[in-house]
């Protein structure tokens, strides 16, 4: 049955069979990996070449909806007006991102070393979670007038809650054990943190970093549907008072673009300072 | 630091001395758990001892009360002839599990206790690499734990309890999650580099062969609460080959064991 001592020719026979099969393998993997990467970019393609042509069939006025080129072609003219608009939004979620993040990751931890502290917070936290914060904007206005800090206020407060949430199951999801590694060497409190707790909660931080940044774009924008001066949610609001759809929706792909772009700066410092467990392999 | 041509310097290996020691745990109901009755055992510096007993038996409860890792409910351990309340630093603990940080490599993994003692790592540089190569992992240094097998993750959390040049190995059954032939290789292994160190271990487990091989002296514990049945010194020169085993004398002590396990219902007779 076994080929002991199989002769020269059986062994080359066998070896290019099997460096065909590894080829035909390799080529295989290969298709169906380019497939996968062409996936989402074919079928956006599609979807918007069916809205190019279905809109001048079904005979829809530039006032209901727009087509893609011309949205885009909307989007390079006016591109200074998106542009400096773009940039007061950006600051108002940034800076009410960047509020939450410190705030929120800092409010965790107290959750998190005090067992009073959680039982006083988290049933406010939560509480605060059901009222619709959305609904909350105009009177942030009234309290905090027409500028930059009810917008910062709004994006703050969408990005706050899944930030310290994010964070506190981080932190408590840790191994017992791990603690009793570090500790039997003699680590304190303050060395545990930093060398253990904290790297250790760091993905699970980053999680909630990254929803939070999507949220308080949500929130800058809302802030400026309310009341503003500027800014993509003003500008939008008023191309749509204006019956000026086109720019509507080109600040909508702005908007989006906000979004998209805020996200991949915290992917960014993820990648920077986060280890993934699959990282290596 | 000083190295004998790539071996391994020996240890002054640190006594410990646990004097009536009890551990009650208060469960969420609200009753107490006896985890260890009254427990007296003295062990000389360079010692090697091995606790053996059935699942639950308290002797992991035991070592993470020498490791300082949980207090005492009565009794005192001292180790070194100090007093414990906290972890003592001329000891290293070895996990069930490897418990490696993930997100460090196999050479920061093993100098972390020289970090967390605030010691500066360089001097301890060529330690580290001289325990890796002791475990057959030279080159190793700037690989993640992830990209290594269970046995060699293992090995690595053993180079980290050794780094620091511990007098005194604490061993919770540290290969009881690896396979059986992994195992086999670990056990000589942890001989070959004991036989160099000669620190004192303490070391965990429910096998008792992997007990009576290794060590010097077998402490057999009763189920719980914890109790020591028996305290047998093992007499057979080292170092020990696979062919001990199957000596007269090692089965006779292996024996003596199990008819102590069969005694307190841990294994049936048969």
């Amino acid at each position: 049955m076994s080929a002991v001592g199989g002769s020269m020719s059986t062994d080359v026979v066998t070896r290019e069979a099997l460096e065909r099969a590894r080829l035909r393998r390799r080529r295989r993997r290969n298709t169906q990996a380019v497939i996968e990467s062409l996936a989402a970019p074919v079928l956006s393609l599609l979807l918007l070449a069916a809205w190019q042509i279905l809109v001048p069939l079904l005979g829809l006025s530039v006032f209901v909806l727009p087509t893609p080129a011309q949205i885009v072609t909307r989007i390079a003219t006016d591109y200074r007006l998106l542009l400096t608009n773009s940039f007061v939004t950006l600051l108002e979620t940034i800076a009410g991102f960047l509020i939450a993040a410190l705030t929120g990751v800092s409010t965790a931890f107290a959750i998190f070393y005090s067992r009073v502290f959680e039982r006083a917070i988290y049933p406010l936290l939560v509480a605060m979670q059901t009222v619709p914060k959305v609904a909350l904007a105009p009177l942030l206005v009234l309290y905090l007038g027409y500028d930059f800090a009810p917008k910062c206020f709004l994006a703050f407060l969408l990005a706050y809650f899944p930030i310290v949430i994010a964070t506190v199951v981080g932190l408590q999801a840790l191994d017992k054990a791990m603690v009793d590694v570090v500790r039997s060497m003699g680590a304190n409190e303050w060395q545990t943190f930093f060398k253990l707790r904290l790297p250790a909660a760091l993905p699970s931080i980053f999680g909630g970093l990254k929803v939070g940044i999507s949220l308080a774009v949500i929130g800058a924008v809302i802030g400026e549907y309310v009341a503003a001066e500027r800014g993509l949610g003003y500008l939008q609001l008023q191309a749509s008072s204006q019956f000026d759809t086109t720019l509507s929706f080109a600040s909508l792909v702005i908007i989006s673009l906000l979004g998209v772009i805020t996200f991949w700066g915290i992917e960014i410092l993820e990648r920077r300072f986060v280890f993934r467990r699959e990282a290596a392999k | 630091m000083t190295t004998n041509g790539g071996a391994l310097h020996r240890l002054h290996g640190v006594s410990v001395a646990i004097k009536d020691v009890m551990k009650i745990y208060e469960m969420r109901d609200g009753n107490e758990l006896l985890a260890l009755d009254p427990i007296t055992l003295t062990i000389t510096p360079g010692e090697f001892v091995a606790v053996v007993g059935p699942s639950g038996c308290g002797k992991s409860t035991l070592l993470s009360l020498i490791a300082g890792l949980a207090p005492v409910s009565s009794g005192s351990i001292q180790v070194d002839g100090q007093k414990l309340n906290r972890p003592h630093p001329k000891v290293g603990v070895v996990f069930q599990s490897d418990l490696l940080l993930y997100w460090r490599t196999v050479i920061d993994n093993i100098l972390l206790p020289i970090e967390i003692k605030g010691r500066r790592r360089a001097e301890y540089a060529p330690r580290a690499s001289m325990l890796l190569d002791q475990v057959g992992l030279t080159g190793f240094e700037q690989k993640y734990p992830n990209e290594l097998s269970g046995g060699m993750r293992q090995r690595v959390s053993i180079c980290r309890a050794l780094v620091q040049e511990p007098g005194l190995l604490l061993m919770d059954e540290p290969f009881g999650a690896l396979d059986a032939l992994t195992r086999e290789q670990m056990i000589t292994d942890l001989q070959a580099m004991w036989y160099q160190l000669k620190n004192t271990v303490v070391f965990i487990t429910h096998s008792i062969e992997e007990a009576v091989f290794l060590a010097d002296r077998v402490i057999v514990m009763s189920p719980r609460p914890g109790r020591v049945d028996l305290d047998r010194r093992i007499e057979i020169e080292r170092p020990r080959s696979w062919k001990t085993r199957i000596e007269p004398r090692f089965v006779e002590y292996m024996t003596e064991i199990r008819t102590i396990f069969e005694a307190r219902g841990v294994l049936s007779k048969g």
